[in-house]
């Protein structure tokens, strides 16, 4: 499917026609076509004024079956070229080995709290997040290693981080729940959920104001927002599907449907399951895609990408996926059923990818081997590396807590509290400290 | 009257260390000393200038004053703002310091409701969004948590959005966001994304609107760690303080007050910035200290002068800075009065004048001959009632009642 090329979107109009608020006479019917992973582009009327509201019937919506096409046809329409496919393969490899060292090391007392892992997930990540340029955004959850390893964060400054060392790519302030990366646009690793989505969303926005009111006109960055089943019961996520189709931003919406929430499993919370159904009910289109198939994701994933670079909007993708392990470390995992455990593992992504690439001759065992043992190498001297890096010491305490540390105020003796030399050091005093008054007064009597 | 020239000469050379932009920085908080010809919309009052043969300790005024608003001569200083100035309300200096700001970096956008077509439900943004357009001026649809999150987001990634909540006690509902992604994403991404938003908007206790329009939020958000919370008070402050807050790259919360917006005063036609973490000296005293802010400052003003009149000689801070406070300001008055009065309009619990409390008595207690009296509002849900309502808050009697109790 061609690549339109940057399409300028007009400004949001100040006058919305009075007379035929819906433009229906302008309007004309989109033919519901399959959305995605066709050759057909989905067409949406361009003349319609981005501050009139479409009505949701001419959305489409479309269903996987569309894939099963797909399978029949020749090898001369591989999905991907080697590079692309070993390229994929290294990236889940990395997902998936990187977590089973995260387990180990949890368990060994290396890192602490909440761990939440992405075993069983990697096609969503790798699907669409190997798809981006570097300038694009990525947002995700608590459950974020794995989508900040694909997209370039240093497996070593990740691991570091969860082992809450210095050299973590949050300087150990983060920890597993707080990813982030400016330097590969990874806006976080957020805790609560939904609370993600509106971070995106601005991102989203960024990239539209940068286009349209700083007149950078090659700016077509997207985001993309990774969250759960369960957040789609959340009002952040609902109200954020709203203004993203409102002012036609730049996101795609990335639903990871493992259909458990800890332990809520998704059809006794959700009075109608189907996710991608809520997105025509806002005005985008709403995808359903079989997430353990890698291939079938960054074909959805192309599609929503190419529309939001080409200013058509957002896309709600609901990617039907399962994490192998618990919710977290700590989740003991006795409410799934172990057959439904089983039936998903058998369609382990991982193993899906690499029937497909040996089957079209697009790799071989060895290649494939290779792959893996140096994916091994790198997560031992990414554990290595955060088993020698030291931890924060004290002086980082008081360290970015603001951007501009006059935050901190002006103190009794009229300077500001930056300004005072025991604050970098991390002793000064804001607050009447018990302990550290006392230790301080044992290092002055000790000389 | 040397000390006077001495404090604020100490205080301008603190605000041009501490100043973004030196050269621009003409007038320090203390400046309002000189110029200010308010009157009042909440309180009555005309522009005299005050006898400075008033400021004799335990001396009894010789006539009534009428503004007890401390005026000092012209010093070199003073004489850079001989222009006349402009006279304007509240809202049109919150509106100057918005359109300025957005005039010089492009990255200034604003978000909430009913900011561009109507123009701000106070009309601070009023005829901003046929200027700059519908996207710098963003209408947003009604979901605090989301836009606010949204504003986060886009700060995150380059631009510099002042957030509006069409009343303080609607981001209650972006209380998450606020909370959990503004105050803290600058320290757990470890540094590596700023959050230069604004977040403002009217609050306080007004004209019978009912106990959720009155809320005062700077008591919920005074917790949250790497946030900034300033409160406006005049035309003059407030432009400046909108003008720092868009400036600085920490997120700021700018309290706005629902009766104060109609308030005029004569502003400089220079450009100028005001410091967010300085408190502001209203009228220097002797007897007791009376630290307040935003409408309370003028009910202080009003018990001020009845006080006056008695006999008394309050010093009196707007301080401005509710998070962090000004200690230096602050403490060099209770140095000198050695009596505290906090008045506040938050409720007893858990209020700005509670925290001020705890922080005077940690950090002045050796310079206190009595203990602190903090007069807040009561802890209930403002009533509708005109009578209860003048009755949840506190009135300017209550106030020369207190002083005549801590002074006697």
């Amino acid at each position: 499917m061609a690549f339109a090329g940057i399409k300028v979107i007009q400004p949001l109009a100040l006058h919305a026609s009075s007379s035929d608020p819906y433009n229906r006479a302008a309007k004309s019917i989109a033919t519901p076509s399959p959305f995605l992973g066709s050759t057909r582009t989905l067409r949406i009327n361009q003349s319609l004024p981005i501050a009139l509201s479409r009505p949701a019937s001419s959305i489409v919506a479309a269903v996987s079956d569309v894939f099963k096409e797909k399978k029949l046809k020749s090898t001369s329409d591989l999905l991907l070229t080697k590079e692309e496919g070993l390229e994929v393969y290294e990236d889940m490899i990395l997902g998936r080995a990187f977590e089973d060292m995260c387990a180990q090391m949890y368990y060994r007392g290396k890192m602490f709290g909440f761990v939440h892992l992405y075993n069983g997930q990697e096609a969503v990540s790798s699907g669409f997040i190997k798809l981006l340029k570097k300038e694009d955004s990525v947002v995700s959850t608590y459950r974020d290693h794995v989508h900040a390893l694909s997209k370039g964060v240093p497996a070593r400054a990740v691991m570091s981080e969860l082992f809450g060392k210095k050299t973590g790519c949050c300087r150990g302030q983060g920890g597993s729940m707080h990813m982030f990366s400016a330097e590969h646009n990874v806006l976080g690793g957020f805790a609560f959920i939904g609370e993600g989505i509106p971070v995106a969303t601005g991102a989203a926005f960024s990239s539209k104001y940068r286009r349209e009111v700083l007149k950078q006109a090659d700016c077509d960055h997207v985001t993309l927002a990774f969250f759960g089943d369960g957040t789609c019961n959340n009002g952040q996520f609902f109200e954020c599907l709203n203004m993203a189709a409102l002012w036609k931003l730049p996101i795609i919406f990335v639903v990871e449907n493992n259909l458990w929430a800890i332990g809520m499993s998704h059809l006794r919370s959700t009075s109608d399951p189907e996710i991608w159904k809520k997105g025509p009910a806002f005005g985008m289109p709403g995808v359903h895609v079989d997430g353990m198939d890698v291939l079938k994701v960054r074909e959805v994933a192309k599609e929503a990408i190419g529309r939001a670079r080409r200013g058509e909007g957002p896309t709600l993708v609901e990617c039907e996926t399962y994490r192998f392990r618990g919710h977290s470390l700590a989740d003991p995992d006795e409410l799934r059923d172990p057959a439904e455990k089983a039936r998903y593992a058998a369609r382990d992504p991982i193993t899906g990818l690499k029937k497909y690439l040996i089957e079209n001759k697009l790799a071989t065992e060895a290649d494939l081997k290779a792959i893996e043992k140096k994916i091994d190498e790198v997560v031992e001297e990414a554990v290595e590396f955060a088993d020698e890096s030291p931890a924060p010491s004290r002086s980082q305490l008081l360290e970015n807590v603001f951007a501009d540390p006059r935050g901190f105020g002006i103190g009794p003796d009229g300077s500001y509290r930056c300004e005072d030399p025991k604050f970098t050091e991390g002793t000064a005093q804001l607050c009447f400290d018990v302990e550290m008054k006392n230790l301080m007064l044992n290092m002055h009597l000790q000389g | 009257m040397a000390s006077i020239f001495q404090r604020v000469g100490a205080v301008a050379s603190l605000s041009s260390n501490a100043s973004f932009d030196t050269k621009k920085l003409h007038l320090s908080s203390r400046r309002s000393l000189s110029e200010r010809k308010a009157s009042f919309v909440v309180i009555r009052s005309d522009a005299a200038k005050m006898n400075t043969g008033l400021k004799k300790i335990g001396g009894r005024a010789d006539q009534l004053v009428t503004n007890a608003v401390a005026t000092k001569p012209d010093t070199s200083a003073a004489s850079t703002a001989s222009k006349p100035g402009h006279e304007l309300l509240l809202f049109e200096a919150l509106r100057e310091g918005l359109e300025e700001e957005m005039e010089r970096d492009q990255n200034v956008c604003i978000m909430g409701e009913d900011v561009g077509h109507y123009g701000g439900s106070y009309k601070v943004s009023k005829g901003l969004a046929p200027k700059y357009g519908d996207l710098r001026v963003l209408d947003t649809p009604i979901a605090e948590n989301a836009f606010t999150g949204m504003g986060i987001g886009a700060a995150m990634t380059g631009l510099r959005p002042v957030i509006e909540g069409m009343n303080m006690g609607f981001l209650l509902l972006a209380f998450n966001q606020i909370s959990n992604n503004c105050g803290m994403l600058h320290y757990t991404s470890g540094g590596q994304f700023k959050i230069p938003v604004v977040i403002r908007g009217p609050g306080g206790v007004g004209r019978q609107l009912g106990a959720e329009h009155s809320q005062r939020l700077e008591s919920y958000f005074q917790s949250i760690p790497g946030i900034q919370m300033v409160a406006c008070s005049t035309p003059y402050n407030a432009k400046g303080l909108m003008k720092a807050a868009i400036r600085s790259d920490n997120p700021v919360i700018l309290f706005e007050h629902v009766l104060l917006y109609n308030l005029k005063e004569t502003i400089p036609d220079e450009e100028y910035v005001l410091n967010l973490e300085e408190a502001e000296m209203v009228r220097p005293g002797e007897h007791v200290t009376i630290l307040t802010y935003s409408r309370m400052r003028y009910h202080v003003m009003q018990a001020a002068k009845t006080l006056v009149n008695k006999g008394f000689d309050p010093e009196v801070i707007d301080i401005r800075s509710l998070k962090p406070f000004d200690l230096h300001t602050i403490g060099n008055s209770i140095k000198k009065t050695h009596r505290v009065i906090i008045v506040e309009e938050c409720m007893r619990t858990g209020g700005i004048g509670a925290s001020l409390t705890a922080a005077i008595n940690e950090n002045f207690q050796d310079y206190l001959d009595a203990p602190i009296v903090c007069l807040s509002s009561q802890d209930v849900p403002t009533p509708y009632a005109g009578t209860l309502e003048e009755w949840t808050v506190v009135q300017p009697p209550q106030i020369v009642a207190a002083v005549e109790q801590l002074c006697r």
